[in-house]
């Protein structure tokens, strides 16, 4: 087990790098650069500009000297808000992302799971349609439509929660956790439903019920472990999938996120702040898909072999 | 044993395993009504030119936005056109990106993950790191890029959405695989000798079918609103060409305002997920295997 | 369900607080880029850094007009080449240091100094060798026309008769900081400083920085040393970036704003229709039109873009896509530009606009070649650039397809010139017809059409400045403007209009052609309501 995290933490280093190399390349190659704005900007001003970032130099000393300033941690200075660092923007982006992204995890998995794993058990009767009705429509419900209306609702008409914000005003932080959250509930509903329904088909079970163990224990202990496989495999690019798409979520409640900084670093060119976003973001589904691998083969007993342990 | 015997016949007997699904799958109510549906709309989508209403660059900026009249079935939107027909020749466009995008990333992703999975060791890591850069790739510098490469073109953007989606559809491919590749049925294929490729179509995909139906039934409602942002940046189609996803983002804005343009796109796209999934969770219980022994 | 006892309807909103205690909610648009007056440009930053800063005049929110701020007069020589400022005994720094004409010659030096990389140094090039000074090819700031001639005099010597320089010194680009605090956080020059920070920072306005949270809010209080803090009449101001609109009128609704940057076009008409309506909309100094790029065929045909012109039906488009909440152009100047009326050289004539195109070889649209109209992705131009192809289909019977780029994207296709028609907008940065009409000089950066006309280049740049009297000036002007349309390398679509909904507390807030906000005058009274008049 221990052998197998080492080994993929060591395969993460050469795929951080290669995604490093790959957006570093791909965001110079973007049509329009951080300086171009709607009015011309005087040439002198622009090459005085290039200097203070570096943007004079060789690409590939540019490339070069962007890495040997990551290794010691440092991300640059953004070129959109002059007079901060990436890492003060991520610093202060990240909290608010990560909860965000937690509680709207812990909605989906809560939510979608249980609602699955209930239609899976009865299939084709009234509980298995109800949950899987409303899983569906929170599917096609898209979170730019969602949030919008919970706002409406909750927020304008019953004046229940806050309409926007983050920590300021108490209850702030639910509309935003339950949009984020439902889309993903949806997927889970539909996958632990589908990966149920294939687990409990299968010999094991029929063999755990032929001896007469109570159907909760059948479910619980035998059947939730393999039929929760396709959905560990989603959650794991999910997640970090999450971070990115709370974008949409912070900005229908004005949430100082990292979302925003992330998909608004792309559409300013904001070169530093886009690797340091894509820094970052690899990092992250490296481990959260690691993660999930691991989850996975502890769900499926058949897996544990690979990582070369009886245990 | 029997159990691996009677798989391997199946398997054998392929175009006898296609019969029984197809009659399974006759026999399940909602996958009918499902599959009626999705066979109307598509004739609708191939009839609209000849049935909409209207012409559907057709403005009458005057009328502007009139909820639903003898006129206008499904009212009008902001330039006085007739949603009827905007929401008929938007899905033409919805369930074509829907299924060749999806299509796309079903063909990459299942035979992705099939085969990481059914490798496993060295092959395995190599392919799945692959799959973590490109989940890591800022997608919207990606998308941009595309477009000043390659123009503006409807193609390249049913491309571009199955290269990002098939993603996913790899990693619980993969899973699904690596499962099943320890089960009894794989090995005794492998030990009398079958080829590998036939051992992952008969035996590996075919048992992996049930998420993976169910995963494209999913994504393919997700396509038809990617297709919606990817138009925001400038790929894809322009206006007066419309789509559903573009649809239901004009009527966000505007939920409050004109409801009706946002409820019947929506409505249209929700229809169509509820079929696909009736038909996807049918065609799944019509494939399986081990279900049809009982 | 806790966090729905625990909060809730019975709480007091942001604006009764406010009410309250004298603080305005503000909706700002979007997060700063930062708070340094020669580094950043955009409108948010403008608001923030004329409540924390002040400049040498200020412009009369009613006339704008420039009145005294830190220099309490000035005068102008005869030949109008000298302006000389008398500073005021009383300008204080936030922490008690005077204001004075060094700090100025200080602070323009940076603001113009070549390492600066400050994108709106164009401001202080009427003074005399700024350009030069600027470009890098003059070292010795010794010989740019600004000099200290004691510590409450500044004499500024400029090229030309400049008019509007007055009006500059109210843009933050010609704003004096403060050279002790800048140096104690960097070089003069450094862009990447902390000095802007809450606790570093430094000002002169008639409010301080009390909280800065990134994406969140940036709140100020009134400032103790403010020279006019007795008439300064709110206690603080909370700015929000509300990046939404739709996000944003959500929250006015909510009484978590007392105002905001904007309305989206479809509420219009519904607030509108209220009695005591918090919506504002007025004139704005800016003018939505298309590029044509008048080195493609067809369009290096001057009679088809006066046909593509003439067949835009404005009044329509402003009434029914637009909520009637835009004024048609058929020029680039705004009308009303402090008296200047623009000429107007063609009128909506489709028949006019058909014949024009078949005298160009395309009757009835036969033989018309692809032809595509860009935009940058947003809503509003996106419908107007629907209903305008339209237009021109059922007018000219062409088909022109229209397409949405992402802004940067939008941005290089503008600058290299690399399209047939391209949406554009132009706000002006100082009310005078000279900062429209020198968009079109021959080869100047903000062209991008590719037209050039050495008279017309003659009267902007020699004639008009040394016209006599304003009315010869505008004359002047006047005979550009028409030539420039009469090749009609612009099609103008409609003037701006700024659109905010401000509650009807506040008071002291008059709506003016530059959306120019001066908060020192800014009161809120939440029991005698605004009357509609006031902001008219």
């Amino acid at each position: 087990m221990e052998r197998f995290i080492a080994l993929r933490l060591l395969q993460a280093i050469p795929v951080i790098l290669a995604v490093i190399t790959v957006t570093f390349f791909l965001v110079r190659v973007a049509p329009g650069g951080p300086f171009d704005s709607e009015k011309a900007v005087i040439p002198e001003v622009k090459a005085a500009l290039e200097r203070q970032y570096r943007l004079d130099l060789p690409l590939l000393q540019q490339y070069t000297a962007y890495l040997g300033d990551l290794a010691q941690g440092d991300l640059g200075p953004s070129f959109k808000y002059p007079g901060r660092s990436v890492n003060e923007l991520i610093a202060a982006g990240l909290p608010v992302t990560a909860e965000l992204g937690l509680y709207a995890l812990l909605v989906a998995v809560l939510i979608g799971g249980s609602a699955g794993i209930f239609a899976s058990l009865k299939p084709n009767t009234a509980q298995d349609y109800l949950p899987m009705a409303a899983a569906m429509i929170g599917i096609c419900m898209p979170t730019f439509l969602l949030g919008p209306l919970l706002v409406l609702v909750f927020g304008i008409h019953l004046e229940w929660l806050p309409v926007s914000g983050w920590g300021d005003i108490p209850g702030d932080k639910l509309l935003p956790s339950i949009t984020l959250g439902a889309a993903y509930a949806a997927y889970i509903a539909r996958l632990s439903r589908a990966g149920m329904l294939e687990v409990l088909n299968q010999d094991y079970i029929r063999t755990a019920r032929a001896k007469g163990l109570p159907e909760w224990q059948v479910v619980v202990k035998h059947a939730l472990r393999g039929g929760l496989i396709p959905v560990v495999a989603f959650l794991g690019p999910a997640f970090a999938g999450l971070l990115a798409g709370s974008f949409v979520v912070e900005t229908i409640f004005q949430i100082p996120g990292l979302g925003r900084f992330y998909v608004q670093a792309a559409f300013n060119r904001d070169y530093t702040m886009i690797l340091g976003t894509t820094v970052f973001l690899s990092t992250l589904i490296v481990l959260f898909n690691l993660a999930s691998d691991i989850l996975a083969a502890w769900l499926n007993p058949r897996l544990r072999h690979q990582f070369g342990s009886s245990r | 044993m029997s159990d691996v015997a009677s798989t391997l016949e199946y398997a054998e007997a392929g175009t006898s395993l296609w019969q029984d699904a197809w009659v399974r799958l006759r026999r399940n109510r909602l996958a009918v009504f499902g599959l009626v549906v999705m066979a109307t709309l598509i004739v609708l989508a191939l009839l609209t030119p000849w049935i909409a209403p209207y012409a559907y660059d057709a403005q009458d900026l005057d009328l502007g936005a009139t909820p639903p009249s003898a006129a206008h079935w499904l009212g009008t939107d902001v330039f006085g056109r007739d949603m009827l027909t905007q929401i008929l020749y938007g899905g033409r466009i919805s369930l074509a990106v829907g299924f060749v995008a999806t299509a796309v990333a079903l063909l990459i992703g299942v035979t992705w993950g099939a085969i990481a999975g059914y490798a496993g060791g060295k092959v395995d890591a190599v392919m799945m790191r692959l799959v973590d850069i490109l989940y890591a790739l800022p997608f919207m510098i990606f998308i941009v890029l595309l477009m000043v490469v390659f123009g503006r073109n409807v193609l390249l953007l049913f491309l571009a959405i199955g290269a990002v989606e098939w993603l996913t559809m790899a990693r619980i491919m993969r899973g699904q695989v690596q499962s099943l590749r320890q089960q009894e049925f794989v090995e005794a294929a492998i030990s009398i000798g079958l080829p590998t490729t036939t051992i992952i179509r008969r035996h590996l995909v075919p048992n992996a079918l049930g998420p993976i139906i169910v995963y494209t039934t999913l994504t393919i409602p997700q396509v038809m609103l990617l297709e919606a942002f990817l138009s925001f940046l400038g790929l894809g189609i322009q206006p007066p060409q419309t789509s559903w996803g573009l649809l239901i983002s004009y009527g966000a804005e505007t939920m409050e305002e004109y409801p009706w343009l946002l409820i019947f796109p929506g409505a249209a796209l929700t229809l169509t997920l509820f079929s696909l999934n009736f038909l996807g969770d049918g065609l799944r219980d019509a494939l399986d295997v081990r279900g049809a022994k009982d | 369900m806790l966090a729905l006892t625990a909060c809730g309807g019975g709480g007091e909103t942001n604006v009764e607080r406010g009410n309250r205690e004298g603080i305005l909610h503000y909706g700002n648009g979007s997060e700063p880029q930062g708070l340094d007056p020669h580094v950043v440009t955009g409108v948010p930053e403008n608001h923030l850094i004329r409540a924390l800063f002040e400049g040498l005049a200020v412009k009369n929110p009613h006339t704008l007009e420039p009145e005294p701020g830190v220099a309490e007069s000035w005068n102008v020589s005869e030949d109008g080449r000298v302006v000389t400022f008398h500073l005021r005994a009383d300008a204080r720094w936030s922490n008690g240091d005077p204001v004075t004409a060094e700090q100025y010659v200080w602070s323009w030096r940076r603001a113009l100094h070549p390492e600066m990389g400050n994108l709106y140094a164009y401001m202080l090039y009427p003074v005399k060798n700024a350009e030069a000074f600027a470009t890098g090819k003059l070292a010795d700031f010794g010989e740019v026309g600004v000099k200290a001639l004691d510590p409450r005099t500044l004499e500024v010597t400029l090229t030309e008769p400049t008019p509007y320089f007055i009006q500059l010194m109210d843009h933050y680009s010609t704003f004096a900081v403060h050279p002790e605090t800048i140096l104690a956080h960097g070089e003069m020059t450094d862009r990447f400083t902390r000095w802007t920070r809450v606790d570093n920072i430094v000002s002169n306005g008639p409010f301080e920085l009390a909280e800065w949270k990134l994406n969140r809010r940036i709140r100020m209080t009134k400032s103790e040393t403010y020279w006019d803090k007795g008439r300064v009449r709110l206690n603080g101001v909370v700015f929000y970036p509300t990046e939404n609109e739709v996000s944003e009128e959500r929250m006015f609704r909510a009484g978590a704003l007392h105002y905001t940057q904007s309305l989206p076009l479809n509420k219009i008409p519904i607030y509108q229709a209220r009695e005591d309506s918090p919506y504002v909309q007025a004139a704005y100094l800016g003018t939505y039109f298309y590029l044509v790029n008048t080195e493609r065929p067809p369009l290096d045909d001057v009679r088809v873009r006066k046909a593509l012109s003439m067949a835009v039906d404005r009044e329509t488009l402003s009434q029914t896509v637009m909520q009637g909440s835009v004024v048609p152009a058929y020029s680039i100047t705004p009308p009303g530009t402090l008296g200047y009326e623009p000429p107007r050289v063609f009128d909506h004539d489709p028949e006019a606009a058909r014949r024009l195109l078949a005298e160009a070889g395309y009757p009835n649209g036969e033989g018309w070649p692809a032809v595509e109209l860009i935009y940058n992705t947003q809503e509003a131009h996106r419908k107007i650039a629907v209903a305008v192809q339209q237009m021109w289909k059922d007018v000219l019977n062409i088909e022109i397809t229209i397409a949405n780029q992402e802004w940067k994207v939008y941005l290089d296709s503008v600058s290299t010139m690399n399209f047939d028609i391209a949406r554009r907008g132009w706000i002006g940065d100082y009310v005078d017809p000279n900062n429209f009409l020198d968009l079109y000089l021959s080869g100047g950066g903000n062209n991008n059409t590719g037209f050039a006309n050495p008279v017309y280049d003659d009267l902007i740049q020699n004639r008009a400045p040394r016209a006599k009297s304003r009315e010869e000036r505008y004359r002047l002007f006047r005979e550009a403007e028409a030539m420039l349309m009469e090749q009609m390398p612009i099609i103008p679509i409609y003037t701006y209009t700024s659109r905010h909904l401000i509650h009807l507390s506040v008071r002291g807030m008059p709506a003016n052609l530059m959306d120019s906000l001066n908060l020192r005058y800014v009161w809120l009274d939440p029991h005698q309501g605004r009357t509609n008049e006031e902001t008219k």
